[in-house]
């Protein structure tokens, strides 16, 4: 299953390693990553391969999203199937 | 199929959820109740909760785990069902109160904010069922919680029931008596809907399934962010716009239902690709009309600028959906808009404008909150003229209207949460009396004759 994880902080230090180790560390293969600013927000965006990860969505999800409030970060995952249906005819 | 990454597009999406108010509205669940029909009253009601609790046991946690998986908002789940007045039609029983107060407890049991369809269909006639549950509605709202009714009294083929018109009036201002807050949860329709997943005007009509799940999106607050990109571009940049960011609403709300119909084995009915506003800063109708140039909802020109965005809501959703039914226009229930009532406060948006509008959008008098002391002949002529709309237009309107008892023009009645509050706004003086009691029907007209 593919899933895009997008994470938001107020700078870059740091941020692509240790998000990028998250991901690693639970078998989650990274495809495709984006950086950008967005107003003052450094903004990640990936996309991901669930396949390999051992943990359900949802464990991963609190998981990801309680590891990012250790670093002050907004880490979001979810299925990248909203963004097909939304932005392709 | 392989997704091609744009982060560009994910970024939009997430700040049209997070920062524009980008949501689905609704998922209704819509439940038969036809084979509960019985004689004993009680063993009907029996039949109502337990079907109710089978049918959608897993509706609200399927809901939720989508919200979580997709990253979607799924603000509320809903279950709506056959009007009442055919469920308890063979019922030797006078009262439908029971019944209603079961419809109250499945929903508290399954979970749901809402349960649509304490509803009677009379737009030729009034069946003996039909007055039953008409006559219990009064009591029905006030004394539960999540239960919405809706009477239909025309359509365009039917004509207008002005004894329903009538009945209605009187409804209405009993209920008001009792509690003003059961009048938001009573529709009075004309050409009413067999799928409408939104509260309170949602039944499962005759011709549906067993069950079917129907998907509300919303995002008011989306297109009025597109359009302010849009200053002094002219209208048919505009239309396309709308059009464009409704594409995008309604798909959410087209995966959202393929998703829960999967989970939940129950048939896709439709997706309803409203714009419905809530109260919150940000997800407004009158915003968008007022970005479209107009000072304040209400003036001159309202009326245009409302048919435009209904008009290219539809346009862009239906390509997004594979389908698209229940109200699927423009919302402008006062109440739940923050710009209508603002304007309404103004003394800019009139009863007058708001029934016009009515004739371009998907909706009727919707949520409006009158003086107290309104009387029934009165509601009943306003609910005519809204009718008679609907019917020479071939469209479905509707009226919800609230007496604010205790309350004057220039007060405020609070409904709470989803409900919002509204500004008591005028109506006409002068009596209407000897018009509405004349009763009988207004004849359907011409164009009803299509065969």
């Amino acid at each position: 299953m593919k899933a895009i994880v997008s994470v938001f902080a107020h700078d870059a230090k740091g941020i692509t390693a240790y998000v990028t180790g998250l991901l690693a560390a639970q078998d989650v293969n990274i495809l495709d990553i984006s950086q950008t600013l967005m107003q003052e927000y450094f903004a990640m965006i990936m996309l991901v391969d669930l396949a390999e990860c051992p943990l359900p969505f949802d464990e991963l999800a609190r998981w990801l999203r309680e590891k990012g409030e250790e670093r002050s970060l907004a880490v979001h995952i979810q299925r990248q199937d909203i963004f097909e249906a939304m932005h392709r005819i | 199929m392989s997704y091609t990454f744009d982060s560009r597009e994910i970024l939009q999406t997430i700040e049209m959820i997070d920062q524009q108010h980008l949501d689905v509205r609704t998922v209704t669940m819509g439940v038969s109740l036809l084979d509960c029909a019985g004689e004993s009253m009680e063993r009907c009601c029996e039949k109502v909760y337990d079907k109710i609790c089978r049918k959608a046991e897993n509706l609200v946690e399927t809901g939720c785990a989508i919200e979580r998986e997709f990253g979607i908002p799924i603000v509320n789940k809903r279950v709506s069902v056959s009007p009442i007045s055919l469920v308890a039609a063979a019922c030797e029983a006078e009262d439908y109160v029971p019944l209603a107060l079961t419809l109250d407890r499945a929903a508290k049991t399954v979970g749901v904010n809402f349960i649509g369809g304490f509803s009677a269909l009379c737009h030729k006639g009034f069946t003996e069922s039909d007055r039953k549950l008409i006559v219990s509605l009064p009591q029905a709202l006030t004394e539960t919680e999540l239960v919405c009714g809706s009477v239909n009294v025309g359509s365009t083929k039917a004509g207008i029931n002005m004894d329903a018109v009538a009945l209605m009036g009187r409804i209405i201002r009993e209920t008001a008596d009792i509690d003003p807050m059961g009048c938001a949860k009573l529709v009075v329709f004309c050409n009413a809907v067999e799928d409408n997943p939104f509260m309170a005007g949602a039944f499962h009509g005759v011709g549906e399934p067993e069950c079917v799940i129907n998907v509300g999106v919303s995002g008011p607050g989306v297109v009025a962010h597109a359009l302010k990109a849009c200053k002094g571009e002219p209208f048919d940049v505009v239309a396309e716009t709308i059009k464009r960011t409704a594409f995008k609403i309604t798909r959410m709300g087209q995966l959202v239902a393929r998703e829960a119909s999967r989970r939940l084995d129950v048939p896709f009915g439709v997706v309803d690709l409203s714009l419905a506003p809530t109260p919150a800063v940000g997800d407004s109708v009158a915003e968008i009309l007022e970005i479209m140039g107009l000072e304040t909802c209400g003036i001159h020109g309202t009326t245009a600028a409302l048919a435009l965005l209904n008009d290219a809501v539809k346009k862009g959703g239906v390509m997004a959906s594979s389908h698209v039914g229940g109200l699927s226009g423009a919302f402008i229930p006062v109440s739940e808009d923050a710009g209508m009532i603002a304007a309404a406060e103004k003394g800019v948006l009139s009863m007058d404008k708001l029934e016009a509008m009515t004739c371009v959008c998907s909706v009727g008098l919707d949520m409006i909150a009158v003086p107290g002391d309104t009387s029934a002949a009165t509601l009943s002529a306003v609910i005519a003229d809204e009718a008679a709309i609907g019917m020479v237009n071939n469209k479905t309107t509707a009226v919800r209207l609230i007496p604010a008892v205790g309350k004057q023009v220039g007060e405020r009645i609070d409904f709470g949460g989803l409900l919002g509050s509204a500004p008591v706004m005028p109506l006409h003086g002068g009596s209407s009396e000897e018009f509405v009691a004349r009763g009988g029907r207004i004849p359907a007209p011409l164009h009803a004759l299509k065969n």
